[in-house]
């Protein structure tokens, strides 16, 4: 009956709230990871305490190792630079409600593809051979992650287990081509691919101790960002990711969303195992399976899944990441204790998905909606 | 001494691993079977089984006793269940991405904490000897078995009688596979799901304990080769039937144990391809048996990894 009463629909002259509901949702959007992450250090900060070291000091370490000077900035942005795709990896199947958790198996593809394909190419020119192993990366990681999301969408085979067996699969792989048949016999201690040539290495960012692969991260993060935001493209995945029924009663192809995010996921996760090879490791070898994949979940996650925000938090667990050695040494501490931090802020961060909608309530919950 | 059982070695290798390697897969699968049930999953087992492993060796060293050390590593693991069950009962929280994350915390605290462990000698567990009626030593050594898998396989047993023949087995099923009706009938799903899971920790952690104090029989951080993320799917393969899972225990333990059998009779090409026969099996069965169009036969149909 409230609607009778009410005078002039079209002009209200009571005040308006501060924050519309979209302002609303943006700032809690935005308060509650960072809660997240404070309470996560400061419990992290209970854990060192209780076993009797300093958690002022292990912060400054971690402030001071991983972005107090240009040299240890430096260090952080060459750590996060595998980090930024491999999230990506995680968080574009992510806007369609999947969680893909096999960035492991596509990282060493592509990086294993990038060691075959580069020396193909020695008759041309460096930054030829370079396109292609990127492209040799993109490909391989692609149709792998891609196959992921063709197993669920044909399947109906869950993402979460597949991609997981797949990397198992994948590192298995990459170790019988490393020890077997692409092995170069000139390395004996650690079987490796052939030794890219010097011209085929991804070099340095003018001016910056850190490779070129920070850059196409920090790229590629903010051109899915663009995409999902701004594209009608992006706009059917969330649709998707919101109600896959629905969007298909819409005439959305939900098939083709899945195959081109989970394709796309992998193939993020692939140009990072090519620039691994191609700017780090010069070959591909065991090396490769060093946990980076798994690494990008929990930066996905800490960004809770927007692209964007994976710029940052991986800048933060490769800045804690690069500190590791440092604080290790001066503090005494396992090498561990880096993993018991990511463990502490990824549990924290999942469990305040429980305030939302709830640190700043909306007057329509309030009037007694639904929260 | 040592006859040449020719190409005889193999089945007998596979047959010893088969027994070795599939415990912990049984005792995880047993765990994560019942949690299922309950409607939750937990793939935080693996970090669960990273830590029961370095609490069971930690408890066998300082007590001397391996089997209090077991016994520690089944209360770890037990909590572990706890803090998964319990997160997951806020409102918003979801159990596969906890999971992910207890599986980071887990391996990360029993780094940590097993960093000294590594260097010392527990006490091991016991083996029983089943081989005695045969005089070929390979046969047995192969049939020298863990008196855990035994306790495993009578778990398996009481836990298909649980589910079928009583009451507290309807009620976990009722709760796994419709929440609405458990709680029509006024059934509290929340508590009947934190015990399912702090069960399937237990079994992991016991799991755990297995692997430092029999076989391979040593802490390190190595220990697990995906022992505690295999048993998930494993318990898919197997239908959420705990018999099942006893077989497919036994399927990928001999899986796993094909390529170092191979490789005692000098087969040495394709080693890291059997290394991964297990999860391509895995990966063959989810193909085979599923369809997009219905759930899998037999899931809880609360389960949100079949949905």
């Amino acid at each position: 009956m409230s609607e009778i009463t009410d005078p002039a629909p079209l002009f209200r002259p009571r005040a308006r709230p501060l924050l519309g509901e979209v302002g609303r949702r943006r700032l809690e959007g935005f308060l509650i990871p960072l809660i997240a992450l404070l309470a996560g250090l400061a419990l992290f900060g209970v854990f060192i305490a209780a076993n009797g070291k300093s958690p002022a000091e292990f912060y400054q370490l971690v402030y001071r190792g991983g972005f107090g000077t240009w040299f240890s900035l430096q260090n952080t942005m060459t750590r996060a630079a595998p980090l930024l795709l491999t999230a990506l990896c995680v968080a574009l199947p992510a806007q369609l409600g999947l969680v893909v958790i096999g960035g492991e198996g596509a990282f060493v593809l592509g990086g294993l593809a990038a060691a075959v394909v580069g020396p193909l190419f020695g008759f041309a020119p460096g930054s030829l051979a370079i396109l292609m192993m990127a492209l040799a990366g993109l490909c391989a990681g692609g149709l792998w992650i891609g196959l992921v999301g063709a197993m669920r969408h044909y399947r109906g085979i869950n993402e979460t287990i597949s991609s997981l067996l797949m990397a198992y699969i994948a590192i298995a792989l990459m170790n019988h081509f490393v020890e077997g048949p692409l092995k170069d016999p000139a390395s004996l201690n650690k079987p490796s691919t052939v030794p890219l040539p010097d011209d085929m290495r991804v070099g340095e960012i003018p001016g910056m101790d850190v490779h070129w692969g920070f850059f196409v991260g920090i790229v590629a993060c903010l051109a899915a960002g663009f995409v999902l935001s701004r594209t009608t493209f992006g706009f059917a995945a969330r649709i998707a990711g919101g109600n896959a029924r629905a969007a298909a009663v819409q005439g959305l192809p939900v098939g083709r969303l899945i195959l081109a995010f989970t394709a796309a996921a992998g193939a993020a996760a692939g140009l990072a195992g090519m620039i691994q090879v191609a700017a780090v490791q010069g070959s591909a070898n065991a090396s490769l399976a060093a946990g980076y994949g798994y690494t990008g979940i929990l930066i996905a996650f800490l960004a809770r899944q927007n692209p964007i925000a994976i710029i940052p938090m991986a800048l933060l667990i490769g800045g804690i990441d690069a500190a590791g050695g440092f604080i290790q040494r001066r503090m005494d501490l396992p090498d561990a204790t880096v993993l018991v931090l990511q463990g502490i802020l990824f549990v924290s961060i999942l469990v305040s998905e429980t305030l939302s909608g709830r640190l700043l309530p909306s007057r329509n919950a309030k009037a007694g909606g639904a929260s | 001494m040592n006859e040449d059982l020719g190409l005889w070695a193999v089945p007998i290798a596979v047959l010893g691993g088969m027994l070795r390697v599939s415990t912990p897969f049984l005792f995880v699968s047993l765990g994560e079977c019942v949690t299922e049930k309950s409607g939750r999953i937990n793939l935080g087992l693996e970090g669960t089984l990273v830590f029961g492993a370095m609490a069971g060796y930690g408890g066998s060293y300082l007590t001397g006793n391996p089997w209090a050390g077991v016994l520690l590593a089944g209360i770890a693991g037990t909590l572990f269940g706890l803090l998964h069950a319990a997160l997951c009962s806020l409102p918003r929280v979801n159990d596969i991405a906890v999971g992910i994350a207890l599986m980071i915390l887990g391996s990360g605290l029993a780094f940590f904490f097993g960093k000294p462990l590594i260097q010392p000698a527990a006490p091991m567990l016991p083996g029983l000897s089943l081989g005695g009626w045969s005089d070929v030593p390979q046969l047995r050594s192969a049939l020298e078995v863990s008196p855990l898998l035994l306790i495993g396989v009578v778990i398996a047993v009481f836990l298909l009688f649980v589910f079928k023949r009583t009451r507290i087995g309807l009620i976990l099923r009722m709760v796994g596979d419709s929440a609405d009706a458990a709680r029509a009938m006024g059934y509290p799903i929340i508590p009947v799901r934190i015990t399912a899971t702090a069960f399937g920790g237990f079994m992991a952690g016991i799991a755990g304990a297995y692997l430092s104090l029999y076989y391979p029989g040593s802490w390190n951080e190595n220990i697990s080769s995906g022992q505690g993320l295999i048993a998930v799917a494993l318990v898919i393969f197997a239908r959420w039937n705990p018999l099942a899972c006893l077989g497919a225990a036994l399927i990928f333990g001999g899986a796993g144990a094909l390529g170092p059998a191979l490789q005692s009779v000098g087969v040495t090409s394709g080693y890291y391809l059997f290394y991964a026969a297990p999860y391509i099996l895995t990966l063959a069965i989810l193909f085979a048996t599923s369809s997009p169009r219905r759930a899998l036969e037999g899931a809880p149909r609360e389960l949100s990894i079949t949905k």
